[in-house]
């Protein structure tokens, strides 16, 4: 029962967004050996507190965000567009 | 027997009789009856049979605690089993039954388990498939799934209908500053005050009546409170049940809309299924009067002391005429003055040796330091063996003649709403109880579930409350204090159980699941001292109620056998829902053709106009064969596979994802997405691609067409379309932002059928004003272009193939799908043309080795299926570097094959186990993921995978095992590419 505030379309029941995975990921280059790519795969912390992960406004906008999430309370701290110029373009 | 109607009692209305029928007998209630209230004014005592022994059992409490008044309600497809008799309302030809008893509930043979029950204690389950030592004989699963219908038939309570439930349910959603749960003087008085401040406020009471604990009070008139409180504005919803808490102060309500009368507007749902958010939470959910473990303590006629008082000042049910009460604390004796005012007998047993004050002012007499021992009877009280206390060991002193018995073992706080949030709550030794812990989101506790007691302190409670939730709202700053825990004038003294001499007693801690004091030692004796092991291994707790009276009773034994405190050995935690939620108001609306969104191709009419038998594919109806007179399915995919390779068919292919790809980096982006070469492709090609997921495995197949310099249109599988698209645009916001390209999905945008067949040419020719355009040299495979249908109608023509055949794809605004069809059906008639479906088309594409979801199910390879060659080298895309994973190319993956039949009129199904011959088991050298007939080689076919694909075993017969089916056949191994490998027909 997590509400989550769309930058574009307000706050909304989480039911209307599609989790899509660690937003702390740095993927590599597609020409980047396997091993980092194995890495980025695979690799996943599994925090205990605030985590910072994607959504998808799947039902919405479609847009993709940067979510800060505690993983013990779901307390939702932070919600910015992946997309650092869809912030600016929502702002003006 | 003696429970009776009485005169000049109650709050129900004598003027309006209900007839209700009770095990196939007609009786009478009141207008504001509960069907336990009606049944104890008709002196029916025994309502039922205990879950293992078959014990009688009556009517133990007045609420959603009940333990033993559990009945089935309705019959037929109107079933409801294990309904609470003391919180379900009597209506007008209410039918209810017994359960878990066989004939009746006044005699049952089950009843003999009681004699048996040695067998039937703590862990039976577990210890009886052990095995009998030494050869362990009886022991293993096949065992137990012998016995296991015989158990099962033995235990259990009431048995569901299995007919489709008739009702209506429904699901709702709303929103509030403060939701109170609870209507009892807390909760009224919480909510009062935040409605005076203008506040939006829900109350949520799960009775019929609101009031709560007043309602056993004379004074209180349950009317004038709910008008006063709508007349404030506070939104009151009775008969509804707040049954989970959640984050961010989400509350789940199930809601009893027309449970209470039968016949019954058709519109109103049964039940309604709310999720409310609240900004802010107060729990007034009151406390759980607790029971007193001594032998027998299960006769009908047993029941907690305050259920009595309700039955009589609620319900005008004087519940016994010689009632013995026995308290461990103040609260009883309430209680037992307004029993001796309504003329019954009263001795009150208090363990309490010396009082600060004499309780009863001398209306009844009370025997201080004296406990319950033994209830002498089966069906009925007959009389109460009493103890004294000495050391805390029990001597049996007197006999009292009675004829029910009511217990008090203190009071638990309902905390179980702030248990779900996973707050743990406190031991209060003072109180002897739970009492609420601090929560950290906006959720307050009021009244008795906080461990107040007295009504003025729980009123007081409840604007503290109301204040609290103000303050931390950020509304107001007034000071507010919470009165202390508790409230009575003697302290409670603890009595939990009173231990039995005779070995096997029969004191029961929980009523619904027969566990008894014995239970939890045996539990302790074999190791289970956790309290979420003794819960498990005796079953204490899990039943219907969950606990609510008894679960303290159960810890304070194993803290006693433990040594300990019992905070030391802790609670369980309480999990939703409250009370039980019927799977119906789950699932509310989302039942029948209503359980998923259905979507419809644009010409989905058009296609049953024209005889399709639909099939479900994801979310889309797709024609799955168009059956001519008498014609089985398979009567017909074969007749229309044959027909598209004789002369031509067409086909609804609309269902296909299709996005459009616009920007001036649309090109590399493409390039970047797909597995094989993209970037030299020319304006008006198409090309097949393969995309695939970061960790290397085949995502999706489609084609993808170049429509300018800057803009692309992309097609997709139907299953994966969401996903692709998804993933598409996680690629440009997240990863690659610097990229300037729009995707758009514009699947519902165009109406696509798929024509081919060798005639194929014949009928476009009469379908489009220039058919000249569609020639060979025009539009080689693999081109596309813009044409206009007959009638000046503007499509886009694909010469694409899925079918092997000479074949288009005809792509127009969805609009003019319809026309499109008549059009092309029209002229294909002229050839002897037929409609093909999905089943059809499952069988030309297995002919040609054409991959779909079957083969392609994440956990292929592009290697796997024989397309690893069209994947590029030079350069890089998603999932380039990973392909390569050791795992990834290992020598013995299974690839793509086709399998034939060795004796040809040999059929097999997907899923079929591909093994050695001789060496049939385990997971083989392979499987069958796809089949069919294939009407052009006159037998069965499929397509697979195999250890070594068919370079190994090309010269080798294998088995097809199906343990499933019980079949098993000979199998030869193929080319994928079963009809025309080089491709010959397609470019014709």
């Amino acid at each position: 029962m997590i509400l989550i505030k769309c930058p574009y379309c307000g706050e909304r029941d989480h039911s209307e967004f599609s989790y899509g995975g660690d937003a702390s990921i740095v993927y590599p280059s597609l020409d980047a050996p396997q091993e980092e790519w194995v890495k980025a795969i695979f690799f996943r912390e599994n925090i205990k507190g605030i985590q910072k992960e994607t959504w998808q406004h799947i039902n919405g906008c479609r847009m993709w965000l940067e979510v800060e999430r505690s993983t013990i309370t779901h307390e939702i701290t932070s919600v910015k567009p992946c997309h650092k110029n869809l912030q600016k373009v929502i702002d003006n | 027997m003696s429970s009776q109607r009485i005169d000049n009692f109650g709050k129900i209305n004598r003027e309006k009789q209900f007839r209700f029928n009770w095990e196939n007998k007609n009786y009478f209630g009141y207008e504001g009856d509960s069907l336990a209230s009606a049944l104890l004014a008709n002196d029916i005592r025994i309502v039922g049979r205990s879950f293992k022994y078959h014990r009688p059992r009556g009517i133990m409490s007045c609420g959603v605690e009940e333990s033993g008044g559990l009945v089935t309600i309705g019959t037929g497809n109107k079933k409801d089993p294990n309904v609470r008799a003391t919180s379900q309302e009597l209506y007008e030809g209410l039918i209810a039954s017994g359960q878990n008893a066989f004939p009746s509930v006044n005699f049952d043979l089950g009843s003999v388990n009681n004699y048996l029950s040695r067998f039937f204690a703590a862990g039976f389950y577990y210890k009886t498939f052990m095995g009998i030592p030494p050869f362990e004989w009886g022991k293993g699963t096949a065992v137990w799934m012998f016995f296991e219908k015989f158990i099962r038939k033995a235990a259990g309570m009431g048995r569901v209908s299995r007919l489709p439930d008739p009702d209506i349910y429904e699901h709702a959603n709303d929103f509030c500053d403060i939701l109170v749960v609870g209507s009892g003087s807390a909760g009224i008085a919480s909510a009062k005050e935040a409605a005076d401040k203008k506040l939006d406020v829900i109350l949520v009471e799960q009775d019929n009546f609101i009031g709560g604990d007043q309602l056993s009070e004379t004074s209180f008139d349950s009317n004038n409170a709910l008008a006063e409180l709508r007349s404030l504005g506070v939104r009151v919803m009775k008969r509804t049940t707040a049954f989970g808490l959640y984050d961010n102060c989400v509350l789940g309500l199930i809601e009893r809309v027309k449970d209470q009368s039968n016949p019954i507007n058709k519109e109103l749902p049964k039940q309604r299924f709310w999720i409310v958010r609240a900004k802010h939470v107060i729990i007034g959910s009151g406390a759980f009067e607790r029971h007193i473990a001594f032998n027998n303590n299960d006769v009908p006629g047993s029941m907690t002391v305050n259920a009595s008082k309700h039955y009589l000042n609620r319900y005008g049910v004087l519940t016994g005429k010689n009632i013995v009460i026995s308290t461990n604390n103040d609260s009883a004796y309430g209680t037992a003055e307004a029993l001796v005012k309504a003329g019954a007998k009263v001795i009150v047993l208090d363990k309490r040796e010396n009082l600060n004050s004499d309780l009863s002012n001398n209306n009844f007499e009370v025997r201080n330091g004296v406990v319950p021992y033994n209830i002498n009877g089966a069906r009925e009280i007959k009389s109460l063996d009493i103890a004294d206390t000495v050391n805390s060991t029990y001597k049996k002193i007197d006999t009292i003649t009675c004829d029910q018995v009511l217990m008090s073992g203190g009071w638990s706080p309902a905390v179980h709403l702030l248990s779900h949030r996973g707050v743990k709550p406190k031991w209060d030794s003072e109180n002897q109880c739970f009492i609420p812990g601090e929560a950290k989101e906006n959720i307050t506790m009021i009244g008795s579930a906080r461990g107040i007691w007295g009504k003025d302190d729980c009123i007081a409670s409840g604007i503290s409350g109301a204040l609290d939730a103000l303050n931390r709202l950020g509304i107001s700053k007034t000071k507010y204090f919470f009165p202390k825990q508790g409230g009575w004038e003697n302290s409670i003294e603890p009595l939990y159980e009173v231990k039995y001499k005779k070995s096997r007693s029969k004191s029961f801690v929980d009523f619904q699941h027969d566990v008894t004091c014995d239970d939890v030692r045996l539990a302790h004796r074999e190791g289970f001292i956790s309290v979420e092991h003794l819960k498990r291994y005796t079953t204490l707790g899990m039943a219907n109620d969950q606990g609510k009276m008894g679960n303290i009773i159960g810890l304070s034994l194993m803290a006693d056998l433990l040594g300990k405190e019992i905070p030391n050995v802790g609670t369980t935690t309480f999990r939703p829902p409250f009370t039980p939620v019927s799977i119906g108001a789950l699932a509310g609306r989302s039942v029948g053709k209503h359980f998923m969104p259905l979507r419809t191709t644009p010409m989905h009419q058009w296609n049953l106009n024209n005889g399709a038998t639909m099939i479900d594919a994801g979310l889309y109806q797709r024609p799955w064969y168009f059956p001519k007179k008498n014609e089985t399915i398979n009567d017909a995919y074969i007749r229309e596979a044959a027909t598209v390779r004789k002369t031509v068919g067409i086909c609804d292919v609309t269902s296909l994802g299709k996005i459009a790809i616009q920007g001036p980096d649309s090109t590399e982006f493409i390039n970047r997405v797909y597995s094989n070469a993209f970037a030299k492709l020319p304006i008006n090609k198409t090309r097949y691609g393969i995309m695939l997921r970061d960790d290397g495995l085949v995502l999706d197949d489609g084609t993808c067409w170049r429509i300018s310099e800057t803009e692309y249109f992309m097609t997709t599988s139907t299953a994966q379309a969401g996903r692709v698209m998804a993933f598409l645009e996680e690629l440009l916001q997240v990863r690659w932002p610097d990229l300037k390209v729009n995707v758009t999905s514009v699947s519902e945008q165009w109406g696509v059928a798929a024509i081919s067949g060798p005639k194929t040419r014949e009928v476009l020719d009469q379908c489009l004003e220039d058919s000249s355009i569609i020639s060979n040299d025009n539009l080689p495979f693999m081109g596309f272009i813009s044409a206009n249908l007959k009638g000046r109608i503007p499509c886009k023509i694909a010469r694409i193939s899925f079918s092997g055949e000479l074949g288009f794809e005809i792509y127009i605004l969805a609009d003019y799908a319809n026309k499109m069809m008549d059009i092309l059906w029209n002229s294909a008639k002229k050839f002897d043309g037929c409609l093909y479906g999905l089943e059809a088309l499952g069988a030309l594409r297995v002919e040609k080795g054409h991959v779909t979801g079957a083969e392609l199910d994440g956990r292929t390879t592009i290697d796997d299926v024989g397309l690893g060659n069209m994947a590029s080298n030079k350069k890089s895309y998603i999932g380039s570097a990973m392909r390569k994973r050791g795992v990834l190319s290992a020598e013995d993956r299974e690839k793509l094959v086709g399998f034939f039949p060795v004796n040809k009129k040999d059929t097999f199904d997907s899923g079929t186990i591909i093994c050695e011959k001789n060496n049939i088991k385990g997971f083989g050298i392979g499987r069958v993921t796809s089949v069919t007939h294939s009407p052009e080689l006159g037998h069965w076919i499929g397509l697979g995978f195999i250890k070594g694909g068919v370079e190994k075993w090309k010269d080798t017969i294998v088995v097809g095992s199906d343990p499933i089916r019980n079949k098993e056949m000979e199998i030869q191994v193929v080319s994928p590419h079963m009809i025309d490998p080089g491709g010959k027909r397609l470019h014709g």
